[in-house]
């Protein structure tokens, strides 16, 4: 069982992740237009002709 | 155009040499608008960043300050096809947002603790059926502990602010219970963590609350994206005043830059935007969508006029006064303070139901406790089963029970383009008996239509709308509607107070009084079948024609009223206007109990008798005078032409032409209101199977978690029905382009 000492300071590290990666973009705003952002990837604004 | 709008007191400047401007949009329907108006805006020179959120329909854009000024951006959207309309977020929406993402913090808290719980709860269990080691399954249990402690700290707080709220004002509402569950339950866990025992409920607590706070933070999403398209209609609906400035100069300023003490020029044809005194200038005024009175009002020098009056013949130059001030909005304020601490009386639905709910609760885990003592269990035994009673009827489905009915059904009254202020107006808009109409502007359109367009020759109405566009006239707009072609004639001269008249092909066309027109004759006789309406005369050579004008009934108000009353609805009218106006209406409608001339005072009077009478009276008004009887009755609506402070009184607003959605909101909120009857039902069947349970002492963190998340599910899924069964065509953003906006003055 002394596998746990690796593990379970993993799944926490994993989740506390998860969980800053989230609040960073709630604060950087990514759900402010949840609409938007999912028809702005169609467009190809991006490509320089 | 000739003026351009000056918008600089909606720009905000920034420290870094920018200038900041939040715009509302109108008229965007697909993906292509964002690339076209992001696109198209930074190609103006000066623009640092121009950035669209397509879920709100809001733009805002950024530049140089000093290098363009903010009519030129909208002039370009205009130029783009959209129209623009500057916006300022109303302090409401700002504090709900803030909200919005508070709760979604806690809401993820919730969520990291209840996955990362469930991870060491299943290990245990499944440990538990087997081989786990006593140390092990303390080492889980710490853990466990030191994840739930911090997250329900956290987390929890928008349940604990809510019941300290409860409990300080000597109330308690289902926060309370559901406090007390989650404390005792986590204090119970760490005890029996202490304890090394077998079974703690970490898991039960955080997993609650995560279902907890997916429900307050839908409910509040709802809410939210309601305000946010309230929010862009006013500003559509933001209107604009020529002011005139120390020098005399005129400009046209939007009316939230006008100050007390300012000047302004109303034009014949225009609406008055401010409440103010007249210094100089006579005119007739029609203040229908104020006071709900149709025949016009002569003003002179002194008379005190309303934002919303409709300016007809003379050009009047306002002094404007600070708002509230003025004979009727002082009486309306005044009968609004009554009437509205008079409706905080009424006690919602689910905090019925936790007043009883708490105590019983309570007592039964007291009487658990004393059962187990008695039958000789010993006191540790007996308070884990108290506890576990207490834990097992926290009432997660039950305060689930009432908000997701009404997300779900503020959703389908959304799209039916209805949009509710109050989230318990749907409890009480399912016991409505009877319904109160105002008529002007609630029955009747807002705005003048012709009302014999019938009868004409189709080619000589024709002539007559395009002709109508030339003019200012009020009257000559509801003409000017029913233009197909809308090129207007050229050369087409205006006498103020008579009419237009153009030579067209050779032959002289006039449209105006019918003095003018020489068509008395026909004017008169016209009239005589409808005295409300208004004659206006046509003359093109030796044809002469009479078009009635007046504010017709909404197109399905006839439909929906003889419905309603079917339907063992008392419907009546109580208007402002003169009862000749009235009757006619009432009529038509099939109403027999109607009052015309009725003062506010008067139309609150009457709403209280009908209580009197035990009745619950729904109220449907637009007017400023209408405002108190809209707060003293037991629910109410108002249509988005209503005047801004009558809309604030409405627990519902309604867009649009038609008068359905008064029906629908019906329909909608009694199914609603029994779905929620039904889930406090399913609320409590469990409640009456797991209290027993809990009692013997049968209730293991496992059973808890799976009874707990199961009434949880079923009442949500329950809810999901109120969105009802016929799919629904009509998107809210039909319905929100289809509202017709008031014509910009001056534009």
């Amino acid at each position: 069982m002394e596998i746990l000492i690796y593990l379970v300071p993993m799944a926490l590290l994993l989740g506390l992740t998860g969980l800053a990666a989230f609040m960073w973009s709630l604060k950087n705003g990514q759900y402010d237009d949840v609409q938007g952002a999912a028809v702005r990837v169609l467009s190809d604004d991006d490509i320089h002709k | 155009m000739a003026e351009t709008l000056d918008l600089s007191i909606y720009v905000k400047r920034q420290d870094d040499g920018t200038a900041h401007l939040d715009l509302a949009i109108e008229g965007i329907d697909c993906a292509a608008c964002i690339d076209e108006i992001e696109g198209g805006l930074c190609q103006l020179p000066g623009v640092v960043e121009a950035r669209l959120n397509y879920t709100n329909h809001r733009l805002a854009v950024e530049w140089r300050d000093g290098e363009l000024s903010p009519a030129a951006v909208v002039e370009e959207l205009q130029r783009l096809g959209y129209k623009a309309h500057p916006f300022q977020a109303r302090l409401v929406e700002e504090e709900e947002t803030r909200r919005a993402k508070w709760l979604l913090k806690c809401l993820a808290v919730a969520g990291f603790a209840s996955m990362n719980i469930m991870l060491l709860a299943v290990s245990v269990w499944s440990g538990n059926v087997t081989d786990i080691t006593p140390e092990i399954r303390d080492f889980f249990h710490w853990l466990a502990a030191l994840i739930a402690l911090p997250a329900v700290a956290y987390a929890g707080q928008p349940f604990f602010q809510s019941a300290m709220g409860a409990l300080r004002n000597g109330r308690t509402n289902m926060d309370v219970p559901i406090v007390v569950g989650i404390l005792l339950a986590l204090g119970m866990s760490v005890v029996e963590t202490v304890n090394s025992a077998e079974h703690t409920y970490f898991d039960s607590v955080v997993m609650l609350l995560f279902f907890l706070l997916c429900g307050r933070y839908l409910d509040q999403a709802m809410r939210r994206k309601t305000r946010a398209v309230a929010g862009n209609l006013a500003s559509y609906r933001a209107e604009v005043a020529h002011k005139i400035e120390p020098n005399g100069e005129v400009v046209l300023v939007p009316t939230a830059a006008l100050k007390a003490g300012d000047r302004v020029l109303v034009r014949p044809g225009e609406r008055v935007a401010v409440d103010g005194v007249i210094i100089s200038g006579s005119s007739e005024i029609d203040e229908s969508l104020v006071t709900g009175e149709t025949a016009h009002r002569a003003v002179r020098a002194e008379s005190q006029v309303y934002a919303g009056s409709m300016n007809y013949n003379g050009t009047l130059t306002l002094h404007v006064t600070a708002a509230g001030k003025g004979t009727l909005l002082d009486e309306v304020e005044r009968l609004l303070g009554n009437a509205a601490a008079a409706k905080s009386r009424y006690v919602q639905l689910a905090d019925r139901v936790a007043r009883v709910y708490a105590p019983i609760v309570h007592t039964a885990a007291a009487l658990t406790a004393i059962a187990w003592i008695v039958s000789g269990a010993s006191v540790h035994d007996a308070l884990i089963t108290a506890i576990s009673v207490l834990i097992i009827t926290c009432p997660c489905a039950l305060a689930l029970a009432v908000p997701v009915v009404q997300v779900v059904a503020s959703g389908a009254l959304f799209r039916a383009g209805v949009f509710l202020n109050a989230g318990d107006a749907f409890e009480r808009l399912a016991k409505v008996d009877t319904i109160v109409f105002d008529k002007t502007g609630t029955l009747t359109l807002p705005t003048m239509s012709v009302v014999n367009a019938g009868d004409l020759e189709p080619a000589l109405l024709q002539a007559a709308s395009r002709l109508a566009l030339s003019s200012h006239h009020p009257l000559a707009a509801a003409v000017a509607k029913i233009a197909q072609d809308r090129r207007p004639y050229e050369d087409v001269v205006e006498e103020p107070g008579r009419g237009v008249r153009a030579i067209v092909n050779g032959i002289e066309m006039r449209l105006g009084s019918p003095a003018f027109c020489g068509a008395e004759d026909l004017a008169k006789e016209a009239v005589s079948l409808d005295p409300t309406a208004s004659a206006i005369a046509l003359l093109w050579g030796d044809k002469r024609a009479c078009l009635l004008v007046r504010q017709a009934l909404r197109p399905d108000a006839v439909e929906v009223v003889t419905g309603l009353q079917r339907r063992g609805f008392d419907c009546r009218i109580l208007s402002g206007d003169r009862p000749e106006a009235v009757a006619p209406i009432a009529a038509a409608l099939g109403i027999k109990m109607w009052r015309g001339g009725c003062k506010p005072a008067e139309k609150i009077e009457a709403l209280e008798a009908l209580k009197v009478e035990g009745r619950k009276v729904l109220m449907v008004g637009d007017g400023l005078n209408d405002a108190p009887a809209l707060a003293a009755a037991h629910v109410s609506l108002s249509p988005i032409s209503a005047a801004d402070l009558t809309q604030a009184q409405a627990d519902a607003v309604f867009l649009g032409d038609r008068l359905e959605p008064v029906q629908k909101t019906i329909e909608i909120s009694r199914r609603a209101h029994s779905l929620m009857q039904q889930n406090l039902g399913i609320a409590l069947v469990y409640n009456v199977i797991a209290v027993p349970l809990a009692f013997f002492g049968y209730v293991t963190p496992l059973v808890a978690a799976l009874a707990m998340s199961g009434s949880s599910s079923l009442v949500t899924l329950n809810a999901l029905r109120a969105r009802g069964r016929s799919p629904v065509l009509a998107l809210a953003e039909h319905a929100t382009s289809a509202e017709p906006v008031l014509a910009p003055q001056g534009a």
